[in-house]
This record gives C-alpha cells, sequence and structure tokens, in this order.
C-alpha cells in the first residue's frame, strides 16, 4: 500500500532570482543566479548533488531542449540530469522529480530548477501558437492564454447567476489584494500598489479580463536542493520544512470533449487538491491551511481556484475575495509574494518560486511578508487551459507536525 | 423530367456601402460616384470563394438525401487552388460519398452555366441521378476600379435530378466567342478591362440578345412563353435595354441586384435563378443566360412540387440578413489591398501539415466527430477511445456529422491579444444538441451581443492562410443567431 510521500523528504536550500524583465539575463544566467542562493543556503558542495531535475516550458524560446544546458550551465558533474515540461506545473514537476529521487531512497541529495526566458520573443504576452505546435493547431481558435481563461468568467457568471459587474469587482480585489503584497517584495516584478478603480477602468485585454487581471510576463529561475529529514539533521539543521504532499492531476479530455462539464472551474484542480489533502493529512482545509501560492495567471483562475481547493464554497468565491477571506491579513492568506499577478511568472520557474515563499514563510525569513506562525503551506499550478489542462498541488510544514 | 429539384444561396453577411468607397477614394477616380447606389456584397475576412460555395451548397441541401449526390460540378473563377481540385474540398466539407465526380469549372464568367447545363446533360443521359452545382465568386479589384463599385461577393446551387423536379429543364443554347471584355493572366491577381463602352455595345448588347433569341428559335417559343428573363449585365441602363430589345416587359426582367449585393460573378446568373425561384408559382417559365466569352441560356418551367420543398435562406434570406458597413478600410484591409502591421505575434508559422490533413480530412474540412456505439456519446473529434468518464470504451465509435446540428454557446471571451484582423477575436465553447462540444471560433457577430445560452450555428470558413506557400487552410467556425 503506498504511503505518499509526507515528511519523507525536506527543503535544504532554496534559491530564487528576481523575477521581472532581466534584460541582462539569459536563462543561463538566471539558473545560476537561483542555483549560488539556494547552494548557499543549503551549505553544500556541488558535487553532493546526486541528481537533477530541470523544468522549463517554451523551448523554442528559452533554452532548447534536453537537460544539457543545465548541466553545462551548472556544471554539473555527469550526473543524472533530466528535463521536465508539462505546462505551468513544469517546476513543482521539477521538484517531484527531485522529492521521489529521495523518497525512494535512490539518492540522498537532489536538486529541482525551474527556469523560464519569456522575454526573448520580441513582443509582450506568452508566444504565439503556430502549425509548430502540431496538427491540432489546424482547428484550434487563435486563442492565447487571457482569452482561453476569461472564458471560466462567463461561465461561472452563467452558472451561478453572478451579475458581471460583481465578478469583475471580486476579481479586481483579487488583483488589488496582489499587487498590496507584491509591493513587500523586494524579489517581485511588479511592485506598485494599485487602486480598484485603477483595475476597474483598465484596457480589457480578453473579455471580461482587463490589464490588471492578467499576470507578469517575467523572467526568472527557482531552486531547491532537497533530501531526507536524518541527512538534514545529521548536517546540524534544525528548523525542517518537509513536503506533505505533491500530486498532479491532468485531464482525460472530458472537459474538452463531454458536456458534463459547465467550463467555471477545473476538473483537474478539484481532484489534485483532494489527494494532495488525503496525502497530509488535511480534512479541513478552510481552517487547516495558514497560507497558499496559487496559480492565478489570471484573477478568474485564482477565484474559481478557492472553490477547486474546497476553501471557498461552490458559487461563494467571488463573496470571500471581496470579503477580503484570501487578502494578507484574511483568514488564509493568498498570494503572500504577490503571486504570478506581481512577482511574475516565468513558467518553468513558478511551482518553485510558490514554494520559495512557503519555505521562506515557515522557517521566518520572510521578512516585511512574514505571517504569525503559519503551519501548513499550499501550492498550486494550473497549466494550459481550462478545456484542456495540468494542475499540480503541493503542500508544505514544519517536520513532524 | 429532368431539371432543378433544389436550391441554395449564400450572400455574406456584411454589405459595403458604396457610398463609403466613393467618400474613402472617390478623389482619386470621380468616374466610380456613377455606381454608387446601394452598397455591395462583402466576404468577411474568412470567407472566400470555397467557403461561400460550401454554404450555397448546404442551403441547397436542406432537407435533401445528400447521400444520393453522385456529381458535384463547382463553378468560379476565383478558386483558392490552381491545382488541387477545389470540388474535392467543397464535397469532403459537405461529407459527400468517395464514389462520386467531382469537377471545377472556371475561366470565364458563364462556368456557372455551363456547370447547369454539364450537370443536366449527365442526368439527361441517364448517368448520374443527382448533380450538385455550386457556384461562387469573390473577384478582387484594385482599389478605386469602377469594378470595385459593380461586383459583390455570394454564391448559389442548384441540385439537379429526374426526381422531384420543381423546374422542369426544356433546353439551352450556348454561342461560344472569344470576345475580351476583361482578361485575367493565369498568374495575374486582377482583371485587365477594356473600355465599358465597347463591352456595354459590342458585348452584353449583341452576345446575350444573340443566345436567347437562338434559344428561343430552337425550343419555339417567344417572349409571351417566358415569365421571368434573367441575365446578368452590370450596366443598369443596358440591363434594361437588353431586356427591352428582346421583347420583356419590365416585370419579366429580374433584378440584377446592383443596389443590394453587387454582381457575384460566376455565381450571378445562379443567384438571379435562385432568387427567382424563391418567389416562382408553379408553371412559371423562365429564361436565364450566363454571359462570357459568348453566351448561354436555358429555359426551365417552374412545377407544382415547388411547393413541397422545405423553407431555407436562399438569396433572399441571405440579403435580409445583414450588416451594412461604411468601414472601407475593413473591405481594403481584408482584400489584401492595405499593407499593416501584425506585430511579432502574428509571425507565428502557418505551414500545413499535408499527411495530417490527409488522415484527418473528414474532421477538418466536415466537422466529422465519433459518436460511440456503447454509450451514444457523440463527440469531436472521433477518438480511439470515448470521451464519456463513465465509459471509455476503446474502438466504438462511428462517424457522427456535426456541420448541421443546432448548438448553444457554453463559454466565450473577445481577445485582444491574440493576432487577428478583425479584432477582437471571439471564441469560445459551442456545445451541440443531444452532445458533443468543441472550442471554436465565432464568426459574423458582434462581442456584445455574445451570451451564454444563445444559439449558433456552425459555418465552413477560412482557418488560417499561409501566404508564404500560398496555402488556405478552412476549418469550422460557430456563427451566433442573434
Amino acid at each position: 500500500m503506498a504511503t505518499g510521500i509526507r515528511d519523507k523528504v525536506v527543503i535544504l536550500g532554496m534559491g530564487c532570482t528576481k523575477f521581472g524583465e532581466r534584460w541582462e539575463a539569459g536563462a543561463e544566467e538566471l539558473m545560476v543566479e537561483a542555483f549560488e542562493e539556494a547552494m548557499a543556503d543549503a551549505g553544500i558542495e556541488r558535487n553532493q548533488i546526486e541528481a537533477a531535475w530541470l523544468g522549463s516550458a517554451f523551448v523554442n524560446y528559452n533554452l532548447g531542449r534536453s537537460a544539457v544546458p543545465m548541466s553545462v550551465s551548472l556544471r554539473l558533474p555527469e550526473i543524472p540530469v533530466t528535463r521536465v515540461e508539462n505546462y505551468c506545473a513544469s517546476g513543482t514537476e521539477s521538484f517531484r522529480g527531485a522529492c521521489y529521487a529521495v523518497a525512494s531512497g535512490a539518492y540522498d541529495i537532489a536538486l529541482a530548477m525551474g527556469v523560464e526566458k519569456l522575454k526573448d520573443t520580441g513582443y509582450g504576452g506568452l508566444p504565439a501558437l503556430g502549425s509548430m505546435d502540431g496538427p491540432k493547431w489546424m482547428t484550434a481558435s487563435a486563442s492565447t492564454a487571457p482569452g482561453g481563461f476569461a472564458q471560466l468568467a462567463s461561465a461561472y457568471a452563467a452558472k451561478f447567476g453572478v451579475p458581471m459587474e460583481d465578478l469583475k469587482r471580486a476579481i479586481a480585489h483579487v488583483s488589488w489584494k496582489s499587487h498590496q503584497n507584491g509591493t513587500l517584495n523586494p524579489k517581485a516584478h511588479l511592485r506598485n500598489a494599485v487602486s480598484m478603480e485603477q483595475i476597474l477602468a483598465a484596457p480589457i485585454v480578453a473579455y471580461p479580463l482587463g490589464l490588471f487581471d492578467c499576470c507578469g510576463v517575467s523572467d526568472g529561475a527557482a531552486c531547491a536542493v532537497v533530501t531526507t529529514p536524518e541527512i538534514a539533521r545529521s548536517m546540524g539543521k534544525q528548523d525542517l520544512v518537509a513536503v506533505k504532499a505533491l500530486q498532479i492531476a491532468v485531464t482525460s479530455g472530458s472537459e474538452v470533449g463531454h458536456n458534463s462539464w459547465d467550463g467555471h472551474h477545473f476538473v483537474t484542480a478539484a481532484s489534485c487538491s483532494k489527494k494532495a489533502y488525503k496525502e497530509a493529512g488535511i480534512t479541513n482545509p478552510r481552517e487547516e491551511l495558514s497560507m497558499m501560492e496559487v496559480h492565478d495567471c489570471f484573477s478568474i483562475t485564482e477565484l474559481v481556484t478557492m472553490e477547486d481547493l474546497y476553501i471557498s464554497e461552490r458559487g461563494e468565491a467571488w463573496k470571500d475575495a471581496l470579503e477580503g477571506f484570501y487578502d494578507r491579513d484574511g483568514k488564509v492568506p493568498c498570494q503572500i509574494d504577490g503571486g504570478l499577478k506581481c512577482f511574475g511568472h516565468p513558467i518553468g520557474a513558478s511551482g518553485l518560486r510558490m514554494m520559495y515563499e512557503m519555505y521562506n514563510q515557515l522557517l521566518g525569513r520572510a521578512g516585511q511578508r512574514q505571517l504569525a506562525n503559519p503551519r501548513f503551506g499550499l501550492t498550486h499550478n494550473l497549466g494550459g487551459r481550462p478545456t484542456e489542462n495540468v494542475c499540480s498541488v503541493g503542500i508544505v510544514g514544519r517536520y513532524g507536525e | 423530367m429532368i431539371g432543378i429539384t433544389a436550391f441554395g444561396g449564400y450572400i455574406p453577411r456584411l454589405r459595403l456601402s458604396r457610398k463609403s468607397i466613393v467618400q474613402h477614394i472617390g478623389w482619386l477616380n470621380p468616374a466610380i460616384a456613377g455606381g454608387a447606389q446601394g452598397e455591395r456584397s462583402m466576404c468577411n475576412f474568412d470567407e472566400d470563394s470555397l467557403t461561400m460555395a460550401v454554404a450555397a451548397a448546404l442551403d441547397c441541401l436542406v432537407g435533401q438525401n445528400k447521400q444520393g449526390v453522385d456529381s458535384l460540378y463547382l463553378a468560379s473563377t476565383t478558386l483558392p487552388f490552381a491545382d488541387r481540385l477545389n470540388a474535392g474540398i467543397v464535397s469532403t466539407a459537405l461529407n459527400l460519398r468517395d464514389d462520386i465526380v467531382t469537377a471545377d469549372f472556371g475561366s470565364t464568367q458563364r462556368a456557372g452555366t455551363t456547370a447547369l447545363i454539364a450537370g443536366l446533360q449527365a442526368i439527361k443521359s441517364g448517368d448520374k441521378k443527382k448533380v450538385l452545382v455550386t457556384a461562387s465568386d469573390k473577384r478582387e479589384t484594385k482599389a478605386a476600379s469602377p469594378y470595385e463599385m459593380w461586383f459583390g461577393d455570394g454564391a448559389a446551387s442548384v441540385l439537379l435530378s429526374d426526381e422531384n423536379v420543381i423546374a422542369e429543364f426544356k433546353g439551352s443554347h450556348t454561342v461560344s466567342l472569344d470576345f475580351v471584355d476583361h482578361y485575367r493572366g493565369s498568374l495575374k491577381q486582377y482583371d485587365y478591362n477594356w473600355e465599358e463602352r465597347w463591352i456595354r455595345d459590342e458585348g452584353y448588347a449583341k452576345i446575350v440578345p444573340q443566345a436567347i433569341r437562338g434559344l428561343m428559335a430552337k425550343l419555339e417559343i417567344t417572349m409571351a412563353d417566358v415569365d421571368k428573363l434573367i441575365f446578368p449585365c452590370f450596366i443598369k441602363r443596358e440591363h434594361a435595354g437588353i431586356a427591352k430589345a428582346l421583347g420583356a416587359t419590365p416585370e419579366k426582367v429580374v433584378d440584377n441586384m446592383h443596389e443590394v449585393c453587387g454582381e457575384t460573378g460566376v455565381a450571378h446568373p445562379l443567384a438571379m435563378l435562385v432568387s427567382t425561384l424563391e418567389a416562382a408559382k408553379p408553371g412559371e417559365r423562365i429564361i436565364v443566360a450566363g454571359y462570357g466569352q459568348g453566351c448561354e441560356a436555358l429555359y426551365f418551367q417552374v412545377t407544382d412540387a415547388i411547393q413541397d420543398l422545405p423553407p431555407r435562406a436562399g438569396i433572399r434570406g441571405s440579403l435580409a440578413s445583414k450588416e451594412t458597413t461604411d468601414n472601407y478600410m475593413k473591405f481594403l484591409k481584408w482584400r489584401n489591398l492595405l499593407l499593416t502591421e501584425a506585430g511579432i505575434r502574428g509571425e507565428a508559422p502557418t505551414q500545413h501539415p499535408l499527411t495530417a490533413m490527409w488522415r484527418q480530412r473528414k474532421q477538418l474540412l466536415g466537422l466529422v466527430g465519433g459518436k460511440c456505439r456503447k454509450c451514444g456519446t457523440p463527440q469531436f473529434p472521433k477518438t480511439d477511445i470515448c470521451v464519456n468518464p463513465e465509459c471509455r470504451t476503446a474502438h466504438t465509435q462511428d462517424d457522427y456529422e456535426f456541420a448541421t446540428v443546432p448548438a448553444t454557446v457554453k463559454t466565450f471571451t473577445g481577445d485582444n491579444l491574440a493576432a487577428s484582423v478583425n479584432p477582437p477575436n471571439i471564441y469560445g465553447m459551442v456545445q451541440f444538441q443531444g452532445g458533443g462540444r468543441l472550442v471554436a471560433d465565432f464568426t459574423d457577430c458582434k462581442l456584445a451581443d455574445v451570451k451564454v445560452g444563445m444559439p449558433v450555428k456552425m459555418s465552413f470558413r477560412i482557418h488560417a492562410e499561409d501566404k508564404e506557400r500560398g496555402f488556405t487552410g478552412y476549418f469550422w467556425r460557430a456563427v451566433p443567431i442573434v
């Protein structure tokens, strides 16, 4: 009987670059920057790393294929290095690879890296899809990420009979809150506070999402070194941040092809979070979670995700959001580091960036953003589109608690 | 009895006000003001001759057993492929049988009536039972050309058979003359036109009567035996003059649709014929002529069966369903007459993999999905394993056509970021009655009109143009029914 990953792996060290328009740095340099911080934090030498994983999404604009660019950039000594790609869950997939390697007993110390260099495309937003994305392109609508996720709003409003004006205000609050948090984070891409009026008056990118409903498109890298609790203790580490759960759920294609889904939420997230709570031993997430970093690629994504994580009731997340339930001083603070919205969203790095905030919060290192005595932290990624996607959920907490 | 058993028509929803053309570019060629009455039809950015031909054919096939169609003739001078059978694309889009004759008719403005006569002859010979003829044109002109004023875009379609005939074919007569009023070299984009006065006096005024008089002599009829006279002539005054010279009183002359549509090229004689049939009473006798390098004329008599034909949009329905614009710049852009900045986002590669296209031809062109024999779930695309979470059975799907299944909007957005020549790009999930769904581009609509739950119908449109390689890819889009 499988027992899951709870408390089998701890984080030995982490690093994260400043996210943003890093015109001066390529993906290679970004990885080195995150790597150096993680190594210093872990207090180990390069040759102690026995295996490594790399998560990156847009190969054509980024490092290219395979794990070779990372192994070369970090000068890893001919060890197993694996590149993984699973849309926006790529960073968490990389972390999952390293954690499973340690949990299985195959290696003592493993490294997980996530990186994305998005600002080499020459234009804003994510790279456009074309015929190089496979034959599906021949039937795909000429869509973009904002357009894909914006449809959640039309479906959500229709499903629950929420007037679009109210939903617009709720998702504006989601972004308002993240901008507030972003001002406190020196590594965030966007560090400016914005008013509700500014958010609501912004130009429409994809109806009903305006500019401030969309996250930053950023360059960045984040890195984690993981090991077993025993090895960490033997190295003199006292406060240990342990992995409580790591789950991935990938669509079966029913959302896009079967009429059982109403388009207002994520089927994968509803399933993935259930499995993660079970693995972590959490029975009442609304009460037990101390903090979250979720995949707020768009404000509406964050909003409906609160229902798929079983924190808000179905059809109620918009009210919770407006009431400040997810604000930094609310019951379950969400996007304490600014989120994808303000910290930025270098695709492959995002899952590890979320983990970095949870790790720092649990170690009491979050500076001005520090929450009082956090217990469980949840990370969540959503890659693809509402119609066809990959969801990852990670839960971390202090070892043994 | 042989003849027409069904008809259909398609005029694009968009109409360009001719005054707006004059207002924008009349300064360059003031003479175009002479033709500035009413409006001309104008393809949406995702329409061409082929998509209009499919739309007209679908309209024609309403209530018909399309599996019985054993020939498809496509007539146009503006088809997207010089060497790839365009009729084959239409046939696949309509999901007709594989063992049928498909042929393109082109190279002259009278190709529509030529295809019609060829189809009737195939039926007459007994070799074919049902011939579908569809004619379509989207003729390109340079900006400020008088032809830009006279032309319109459109398509018409007729189904020919020896059963359930609604208009009996009585005979035809053809005159072939190499009268070159205009020509388009095989690799040229635009027509080269000679002087209109000569075209009028030596072309239309002499050649049309020659063919019609020849027909009447052959069939031993006079204008007293004709209730409706149909022939194209974009010069309105000459159109009336020719009819008068032939002895037709004004009520017999079918309008050339200048004010409401413009001349739809190869499709025009058929479009005028379809429009006439839409209002025809049993017993009515019709002459229809096609003009170009000569002229050919056909004689029909409407039967009682016309009263049993199920309703369809037709030419009149298409003309009534319109949106008039005075945005001449939009017309120029969509006709590739205006070089605009697309941004780097617009540079995504558009090469079509022909191998995958062949494998998926029914899906791509025919909107054919699958229906599970085990659980009955319709689904798009057709796959090896059923999409129904409660079923998941393998290898149980039969072909299932979605093209004419009623559907509704499930989700939608209007995307200003997507590279588009018609922003915002509106798209969303549509759900078919009885099961099945897909994320589709929406077309012929405004964002403000789109609502969750509203009905849509599917329409065959251009999906992507690969201008570098000269390839046009097609797929289906959703048209919200406001």
